[in-house]
């Protein structure tokens, strides 16, 4: 019983896989959290078929092909970013994960764009123009708010964790051999990858 | 023992090329998906390009989320999660008669 206490405390204090898997658990969470919306967003889509079409011609498929290449993009350079620093190459993983985060900010302009356009032409919840459409429509714009608002709150979220990331490995806490934080971080943003590779098809795509 | 634990946690050595493909596989999967919305196929549009974006998941899950070099447990309980979230669904579907 000692022999393994004093063993454990002898060498690393720490448990990547413990910690990753802990990562896991919180995005199950996550998955809930979206999955449940993807489940509103696919009765509403069955009973008001014809109407989410007529609403979704109003989408900038554009700006969404544009935002998806965009975050394929950053979740490229977050785990490179690993690969660099497991390389002990401290400057080229920074630099990637300074990339990832001007791609976040990249993604959440466009966001600002596309929403303000929008707004502009009076489609927001609550908006005269919208309720003078048909239910349909009314719902499926209330979806896109929720669910693209609630992802771009977990690209913000995204940016600030990569950020102290960043902090972490100017500092040397994440290095070539502790670098657990920094995946967890990238586990993170890569599921928010995930979430948009759904969410860009069922929204701009549907015309 | 502690060496085997360390040689373990480190596995593979990292490189940087298997991430790159990966992420060339998944631009080209969002032009199909684009360029296969254009064109309508009716019902299947929608399995068109839901399947396209579980692929890509896939691939974003094996290789960016390096579930491919993680232990059985992590696997396992991905699959579990994953499993859930699809009976919620084919319940909903009883409920709804998607077909």
């Amino acid at each position: 019983m000692s022999t393994v206490a004093e063993h454990t405390i002898e060498h690393v204090h720490r448990d990547d896989i413990g910690s990753r898997l802990g990562m896991w658990l919180f995005l199950f969470t996550e998955l809930i959290l979206f999955g449940g919306m993807f489940i509103v967003y696919a009765v509403y889509r069955y009973t008001y078929q014809s109407e989410f079409h007529l609403a979704a011609k109003e989408l900038n498929t554009s700006i969404g092909t544009l935002n998806t290449l965009i975050l394929l993009t950053s979740s490229l350079t977050i785990v490179l970013s690993i690969v660099a620093i497991r390389k002990n190459n401290k400057f080229l993983s920074v630099f990637l994960q300074i990339v990832t985060m001007v791609l976040a900010v990249g993604f959440l302009i466009n966001k600002y764009f596309e929403w303000n356009i929008k707004i502009h032409h009076g489609l927001f919840p609550g908006s005269e123009i919208l309720l003078g459409k048909g239910n349909g429509e009314v719902i499926f714009f209330g979806l896109y708010y929720v669910m693209t608002g609630l992802h771009a709150l977990h690209v913000m979220i995204g940016f600030i964790l990569i950020e102290v990331m960043t902090g972490y490995t100017i500092k040397g806490r994440i290095n070539s051999t502790n670098y657990v934080r920094l995946e967890a971080a990238g586990l993170y943003w890569h599921l928010v990858d995930i979430i948009w590779i759904f969410l860009f098809p069922l929204f701009y795509l549907i015309t | 023992m502690s060496q085997d634990h360390l040689e373990h946690t480190v596995e593979h050595k990292p490189t940087y090329g298997i991430y790159i493909l990966v992420w060339l596989v998944l631009m080209m999967l969002t032009g199909v998906t684009v360029a296969v919305a254009g064109i309508n196929f009716g019902n299947i549009t929608v399995a068109t390009a839901l399947t396209i974006a579980v692929i890509k998941s896939y691939l974003v899950l094996t290789f960016f989320m390096h579930l491919k070099t993680e232990t059985a447990t992590f696997k396992l309980f991905v699959g579990v999660a994953l499993l859930f979230l699809l009976i919620s669904i084919a319940l909903l579907f009883t409920d709804y008669s998607f077909l």
